[in-house]
């Protein structure tokens, strides 16, 4: 049994992005909060911060969930991949290629959510149908793109994916 | 927004977790996936003392077919539901209704059991399990009681669950024969709370009269409300436009819908009306195929 009283700090261990973190974290920490402020990962953005814009969604053991409906204590031991594990060796993930190649973004606030949300989208459908780009899509808001452009970026990956 | 101080604890045993409920479930809370706990503690509509978090307790996370039963834990995720063959297979309705859940990404880490006790009256999985005619089974201390989905849901976000208690599994009886099923539902944009949701269930003969069925109303009053009398004009009779439109009308005057800023209350009424019809057409649509 894990426990913690109210200001109690909680050693937290959690791989993300392939390396192991270990920070302290009270009990209503968010995991949102934990990996921006704790683990300096401030590349997952926290916006609405009650599960309905989607810009914070990480993949928590290969989901896509959102982190700011999880506390950080609660990702003990857990694998994480945030938007920072993108891109490999300096080269930017295909997925962020085609994103900037389809203004798939403008000012780029929901972006690191949405690419989290299309890469375990894209594993379970390696052939999408636009309608079910469209549903995934319903978890995220973007204020600035109109969306178009971020479905033909996933379009677009989907094809390269299929040769 | 961040939630209120709260102590927590993680069992790692079903035991733990009820010994911590007896103890600290008057001012504590249980945490399973959170999807709707947490937005709320965000919010500070609720700040317990105790967190109890159970999404360790890996025992109650299974969806299997026993003593023709199917029965679900209740950590059981949401999107397992949804990509269950064996539920597809023994309880398809259940498997139409989890989509209009959320999103995908909440989905991931929503579950069965926190989505019952939470008793939202749009929620689609009370409303499905109502339609199933499905029972829960509640954990405490020292005893072990199932009640009716029926029976379940009091009020607006009110169940029949004590502080010292836990909801563990859920049974839903499989059918001997396949049924026609639907489940429909309208909001303003998908993953939003229902305004109504429909569920249907229907036993046809080979001459296409209907021998029996089940419809279910959400978003219509303050628990999932079944919506029999609706079913009951149909039962040995082939569908047709006439009695159709009859049994929406039954439907939607045995609602009781408050209007608020989503929708007026006539809107609901209208709504209830539709979405009894199209469950029910389309449940019939699917009995005659079988």
């Amino acid at each position: 049994m894990i426990k913690a009283a109210k200001k109690e700090k909680v050693l937290v261990r959690v791989q993300i992005n392939g390396k192991f973190y270990e920070e302290e974290a009270e009990p209503r920490k968010l995991l949102s909060d934990f990996l921006r402020e704790e683990c300096g990962l401030t590349g997952t953005h926290v916006g609405c911060e009650h599960g309905v814009c989607g810009a914070c969604t990480i993949r928590y053991n290969g989901a896509a969930v959102r982190s700011c409906l999880m506390f950080a204590v609660q990702a003990m031991d857990a694998e994480i991949t945030t938007v920072e594990g993108l891109a490999q060796d300096g080269t930017r993930h295909p997925l962020q290629e085609a994103f900037t190649e389809c203004h798939g973004l403008q000012c780029g606030f929901c972006t690191p959510g949405i690419l989290m949300s299309a890469l375990e989208f894209l594993e379970d459908h390696p052939n999408p149908k636009t309608e079910e780009i469209k549903e995934m899509l319903s978890g995220h808001l973007c204020r600035c793109t109109g969306y178009k452009g971020i479905i033909e970026a996933i379009e677009k990956v989907a094809r390269q994916q299929n040769g | 927004m961040k939630p209120a101080s709260f102590n927590y604890y993680r069992p790692s045993t079903l035991k733990e977790a009820l010994q911590l409920l007896q103890k600290y479930g008057d001012e504590g809370k249980l945490i399973a996936g959170g999807q709707s706990l947490i937005p709320i503690l965000n919010m500070r509509l609720s700040a317990p003392e105790y967190l109890i978090d159970i999404s360790g307790l890996q025992d109650l996370n299974f969806i299997r077919v026993e003593d023709g039963l199917l029965k679900i834990g209740g950590l059981c995720r949401q999107r397992s539901l949804e990509q269950s063959s064996i539920v597809k297979e023994v309880a398809p309705l259940l498997v139409e209704a989890v989509p209009f859940i959320g999103h995908v990404q909440t989905r991931n880490r929503g579950t069965v059991g926190g989505s019952l006790v939470h008793a939202d009256p749009t929620a689609e999985i009370p409303l499905s399990l109502l339609a199933l005619d499905a029972k829960v089974v509640i954990q405490s201390i020292g005893e072990v009681r199932e009640v009716p989905v029926q029976d379940f849901f009091i009020t607006y976000l009110t169940t029949d669950i004590s502080p010292s208690e836990m909801l563990t599994e859920i049974h839903v009886p499989v059918d001997a024969n396949p049924r026609g099923y639907a489940f429909v539902e309208f909001s303003r944009r998908h993953g939003d709370f229902a305004l109504v949701a429909a569920g249907c269930l229907l036993d046809t003969d080979k001459e296409g009269r209907i021998i029996s069925g089940r419809l279910t109303l959400g978003g219509v009053a303050a628990v999932p409300m079944n919506a029999q009398d609706a079913i009951d004009i149909l039962v040995g009779e082939k569908l047709s436009d006439s009695l159709l439109e009859e049994a929406g009308r039954i439907a939607s005057e045995n609602t009781d819908p408050e209007g608020d800023l989503h929708a007026s209350r006539e809107y609901r009424l209208h709504l209830a009306k539709v979405f009894t019809m199209r469950a029910i057409r389309k449940a019939y649509e699917r009995s005659l195929k079988l």
